[in-house]
This record gives C-alpha cells, sequence and structure tokens, in this order.
C-alpha cells in the first residue's frame, strides 16, 4: 500500500460532499437499487415473503419455476425437495446473508482499526508485533481454521460471526496502519500534541477522522467477501443451522438434485451473486470518488 | 542484500511459530480437548485415562513446547480415523491438491494477464467493456456456486467432462476452471490498471516521442514493468487457492488435502485437522518468501524502501 495514498483522498468531513459533487456512475446506480431491494426484501421478509420458508408441501415436491411446463404460479421460483417455496427461502436468506455479513464486517473492522491505530501510531515495537501477528493470520487458510473452530465450538449465529471477524481483520489492520503512519508525521498532530492532547484522545479525534475514508470502502469490499464468506460456511454444513434458511445452504440441498433440478441450486447462487455484484459495485465507486489512489 | 534475506527469513520462522500456537489452540478451544476427542458417551475413566496418556495435566507451556518440538519434525500424531501419521495421508493427497492449484492459476494466468493487457491497450473499446463485466461477475461469483453450474452445464448436460474424481487431464478442467476464475477476474483486473499506469509514465512518453516503435514500446519497455507487481500478486493468489481448493474440491470430490481437510473436521481427527492447517500455512510462507525474493530481485529499490521504513 502507497503511503502516500492520502494526499489525495479526502476526509472523512469532505467525503459527504464529494460524493454529492460527483455524479454517481450507472454502475454505482446499479449497484445501490440492487442493494437497496435485497436489503429491503430481508428486512420485510415476514412481511412480503409469499409463503412460510419452512413450510413444507409435500405434495408440490420439486415444482420448477412458473414460467415452465409443471410450474406452479403460486410458487414463481419453483418448491425444493421438501415442498418449500424457493422465493420465500431466498427472501429470507438474505436477512442472514446480509445481517451476518454486516455484523462481521463491523466486528471485524473493529478489531482491525484498533490494531492498525495502535501499530500505525506507535510505530516501533508494538508495530512490529502487531503486523506480524497480521500475517500469521493471512498465512492461514482461514476458510479451514472457522471450520474447525465453529465446529469445536458449535455452530450459533454469534460463533461464525466470532470466527469470520477474527480471521479478516488484517485487511483493516494494514490498510489503517499504512494511513497513519503518514497520518502522524502531519503537522495539526504535532499540532494538537504539542496542546497537550492525550494519546487515545488524539487518536480518535485527529488521526482515526483522518484514515476514515479508505475504513470506509474497505468495508464496503468486506462486505462483499463476508457475504461469500458465510455462504461457504453454511454450504459446507457450518454455518447457521437449518431451518433457518440461508444462500448457502439452499445450494447445498440443490447440490444433490444437479441432474432433475436445475433451479435448487441456481436460484441462491444468483443471489448471492447479484448481492456481491451490487456491494462491489458500490464500493468501487466509493473508492474511485473518495479515495482514487486506493489500491484493494 | 544480506541482512533483507536474513530479516525475511526471521520474520517467516515468527509468522510460523505463530501459526503453531493458533493450531495448538485449535485443540484446547473448548476447554478439555478430551470431549473433542472422545465420544460423547466416554466413560469418566477414559477421559482420566486419555488425559494422562496425552499429557493434558501438565502446564499448558510444556504441552506447547512438547507439541512444537514434535511438529518441527513433522511429527503430528496419528490420524484418529486412519490410524497413520498424519503427514503420511497429506503426502499422499498434497500431491492431487497441487495440481489442481497449479491448474487453476495457470488458467487464470492464461486468460487475466492477456485479458487485462489488451484491454489496457485499447482502453474504452468493446473488448475492454467485456472485460470489466468478466471481472465484475468473476469477482462475485462464489466458487461453490460456479462449481455447481459447471457440473451442471458441462458435466450433467453436456456430459463433456467428468462431475466429480480425479481421472486424467479431462477431470481436471471443471475443477480448476471453477477454482481459477475469481484469480482470473483479480489479476486481470491488476495487470489492466497496471499497465495503464506505466504506459502514463514519463520513460513511456519518452520513448514514444524519441520515435521507439510503439510495438517496442508496448512490449519491451512497458509490459517488463508492469509485470512486477504481478509477481507478488501471485505468491498472494497462490495462497487464496489453496483456501478456495477447499471447497473446490468438497464440491468435485477431488482427492486433495483439502477434501481431506473437510473429512478430518467432520469426523473430528483433531490431530489431522493441526497437520493440515499447519501445513497449507507453511507451504504459503514458503512460497512467499520466494516471491519476495523474486520480487526483490526485479526491482532491487525494494530493498532500500523497506529499510528506510
Amino acid at each position: 500500500m502507497s503511503e502516500s495514498a492520502s494526499a489525495t483522498a479526502v476526509t472523512a468531513l469532505e467525503a459527504p460532499a464529494r460524493l454529492a459533487r460527483r455524479r454517481p456512475s450507472f454502475r454505482a446506480v446499479f449497484g445501490l437499487t440492487v442493494l437497496l431491494i435485497m436489503s429491503g426484501a430481508a428486512v420485510l421478509a415476514p412481511q412480503i415473503a409469499p409463503w412460510d420458508p419452512a413450510r413444507q408441501m409435500l405434495m408440490k415436491r420439486l415444482r420448477p419455476p412458473a414460467w415452465e411446463a409443471r410450474g406452479l404460479r403460486e410458487h414463481p421460483l419453483g418448491t425444493d425437495h421438501l415442498g418449500r417455496d424457493i422465493l420465500s427461502r431466498i427472501v429470507h436468506g438474505g436477512r442472514i446473508s446480509l445481517g451476518v455479513g454486516l455484523s462481521a464486517v463491523t466486528l471485524s473492522a473493529l478489531i482491525g482499526v484498533s490494531l492498525g491505530l495502535l501499530a500505525g501510531f506507535h510505530g516501533g515495537r508494538t508495530d512490529a508485533v502487531v503486523m506480524r501477528v497480521a500475517d500469521v493470520f493471512l498465512a492461514i487458510p482461514y476458510i479451514l481454521l472457522a471450520m474447525g473452530v465453529v465446529f469445536a465450538l458449535g455452530p450459533s449465529l454469534l460463533n461464525v460471526i466470532l470466527v469470520m471477524a477474527v480471521t479478516r481483520w488484517v485487511q483493516f489492520a494494514r490498510i489503517v496502519r499504512a494511513d497513519v503512519l503518514s497520518i502522524r508525521e502531519r503537522e495539526f498532530v504535532s499540532g494538537a500534541r504539542a496542546r497537550g492532547n492525550r494519546s487515545l484522545r488524539l487518536l480518535l479525534r485527529h488521526v482515526l477522522p483522518n484514515a476514515l475514508t479508505p475504513i470506509i470502502v474497505v468495508a464496503t469490499l468486506e462486505l462483499a467477501f463476508m457475504i461469500i464468506y458465510e455462504s461457504a460456511l453454511s454450504f459446507l454444513g457450518l454455518g447457521v443451522q437449518p431451518p433457518t434458511p440461508t444462500w448457502g445452504w439452499m445450494l447445498a440441498d440443490g447440490r444433490n438434485y444437479l441432474a432433475t433440478a436445475w433451479w435448487l441450486a441456481t436460484f441462491p447462487g444468483l443471489a448471492i451473486m447479484l448481492t456481491v455484484l451490487a456491494v462491489n459495485l458500490l464500493g468501487d465507486w466509493l473508492r474511485d470518488t473518495l479515495d482514487p489512489r486506493l489500491k484493494v | 542484500m544480506l541482512a533483507y534475506l536474513g530479516r525475511r527469513l526471521l520474520q517467516s520462522v515468527f509468522v510460523l511459530l505463530g501459526v503453531s500456537v493458533i493450531v495448538f489452540g485449535l485443540l484446547h478451544l473448548t476447554g478439555d480437548p478430551t470431549r473433542l476427542l472422545l465420544p460423547l458417551e466416554a466413560r469418566e475413566e477414559d477421559v482420566r485415562q486419555l488425559r494422562a496418556l496425552l499429557g493434558l495435566d501438565d502446564p499448558l507451556w510444556m504441552q506447547y513446547a512438547r507439541f512444537l518440538s514434535r511438529a518441527v519434525r513433522g511429527d503430528f500424531g496419528l490420524s484418529f480415523k486412519h490410524q497413520v501419521p498424519a503427514l503420511t495421508l497429506i503426502a499422499q493427497t498434497l500431491p492431487a491438491t497441487l495440481q489442481l492449484t497449479a491448474a487453476g492459476l495457470a488458467l487464470a494466468l492464461l486468460v487475466a494477464v492477456p485479458a487485462g493487457i489488451l484491454a489496457a491497450l485499447r482502453r474504452n473499446s468493446l473488448l475492454d467493456a467485456i472485460c470489466s463485466v468478466g471481472v465484475l461477475i468473476g469477482q462475485a461469483m462464489p466458487v461453490y456456486w460456479l462449481g455447481l453450474l459447471l457440473i451442471m452445464v458441462f458435466a450433467v448436460g453436456l456430459g463433456w467432462f467428468p462431475a466429480a474424481g480425479r481421472d486424467g487431464l479431462s477431470s481436471l478442467v471443471l475443477p480448476a476452471t471453477a477454482l481459477g476464475a475469481f484469480s482470473m477476474a483479480r489479476i486481470a483486473r491488476m495487470a489492466r490498471s497496471g499497465m495503464l499506469e506505466v504506459l502514463a509514465q514519463d520513460y513511456v512518453r519518452t520513448a514514444r516521442a524519441a520515435g521507439v516503435r510503439a510495438f517496442v514500446v508496448t512490449y519491451k519497455y512497458a509490459l517488463k514493468n508492469a509485470a512486477i507487481p504481478l509477481v507478488t500478486i501471485v505468491g498472494l493468489e497462490f495462497g487464496i487457492l489453496l483456501g478456495g481448493a477447499v471447497i473446490t474440491e468438497t464440491i468435485f470430490a477431488w482427492p486433495g488435502v483439502g477434501r481431506l481437510a473437510v473429512d478430518a473436521i467432520f469426523s473430528r481427527d483433531y490431530p489431522l485437522v493441526q497437520a493440515i492447517v499447519a501445513m497449507l500455512a507453511t507451504l504459503f510462507v514458503l512460497i512467499n518468501l520466494v516471491m519476495d525474493l523474486i520480487y526483490t530481485y526485479l526491482d532491487p529499490r525494494i530493498v532500500f524502501v523497506r529499510r528506510a521504513r
């Protein structure tokens, strides 16, 4: 990461103005729209889902989407092997994907930003230790670590979020550290220090706000990653447990029907891809607008 | 240069020590590892016996020291399920994983580098647009879903390739594609932006102004410099691919380390899980060490920049 990145980046205070001034690209608008629809559907799932996602209707097992010959109009995206409505399950699954994703990103940002601030600001031994620990977490195959931990502790919602956060804080720590290294050399920091500000206050009031834009960009791109990550754990059977519908779990179910019922494995995957695509588009736009030199 | 090499080696050792702490901790996560190791209905007496056998009544640091001294010699103990040394099982399955990972990476590089460079050279052309849509989709497509789609279309539907197993080159095509797609997108993006950056440099403009032929400027001057950051990417990407192999191997029933690991986790085969995590992390550290050295060779400035920090 180039340490001069912050030279052209905007501070947190200027960010809203910069975002408002710049006309959003088609990609950004598309991303935002898809994301709003997805999160709206997730929040309102109990109200808008046509069926109870756990309701099994064995007479209507493995019905294809409505437009196919055997499809039923009341199940637009078809039903699964237990006769559950796929559209309702996708709408409800969004709650887990987005909810877990957001929580995990928030938590991992909290860990990573704190450690990054510490490392960049204090330098020396603190910096060396934090960065080596970061290297350790980069070296370990995170999905295996997460699987091992979740399996040992039990696959609860909280454990899944914790494990995801603990295995992904490094991104935040690295970017914040690099930024703080250059921020701490600027005049306003030594000025604030000369006025007798103590370290913690200095960090929170003066250094952190100036490192905020890259954090926002990384957080957005990490959200996309976390959504894929959560579904991967679910897919492998170590995410949030049934009967709560999750996209990853639906894909795992669909795996057994690849030859006979293509819609089982197609629509949940499409939901994941669209959501991730939307978040990525938004993240790219934020980066290009707020901090064009950031390479993440 | 030698000092840099020494420091870099020391760093790697430190990282591996850290890995060993985490791997050791994995077994002690729930407090009492015997509960992980024995079936739920085990008698109190069996629990006590196993504790004594594993030395679990010793202080934690002593247990760690013992674990480390064995691990350094490649001894992670017997796999519970298979009753053979964990390392033997890894040695048997690692070639399949390396084959898959290398194929995925090769595929990614072969497609992504030319695509990214062409997209940069013909900026804003139709080709560039197609590339960037491909990059966006590639980065949003989870490997497990792509894998399922590939099986559905090319194995079940068209019957061109086998859906599972490892049997000759044709069985490698689908898993390598699924695994490599994400890296392909990232590398293409890097190659494009790297090439654009180099093309905007003064020496490229100067060379053009001095009448050096466009072909030479592009393929000799610019390409060489755009290649440098790609070298480090390849190292990191290899690590990501090793992680992705866990899922890919599960989907395609590819007999590699990843599938072995998933299997070990579900059968509570903790020595095997520890050994696999440690081996994959070591592999990652070594590859990145080598990549760093190549990088330093290609761009000697890096040593001084890092020393200055």
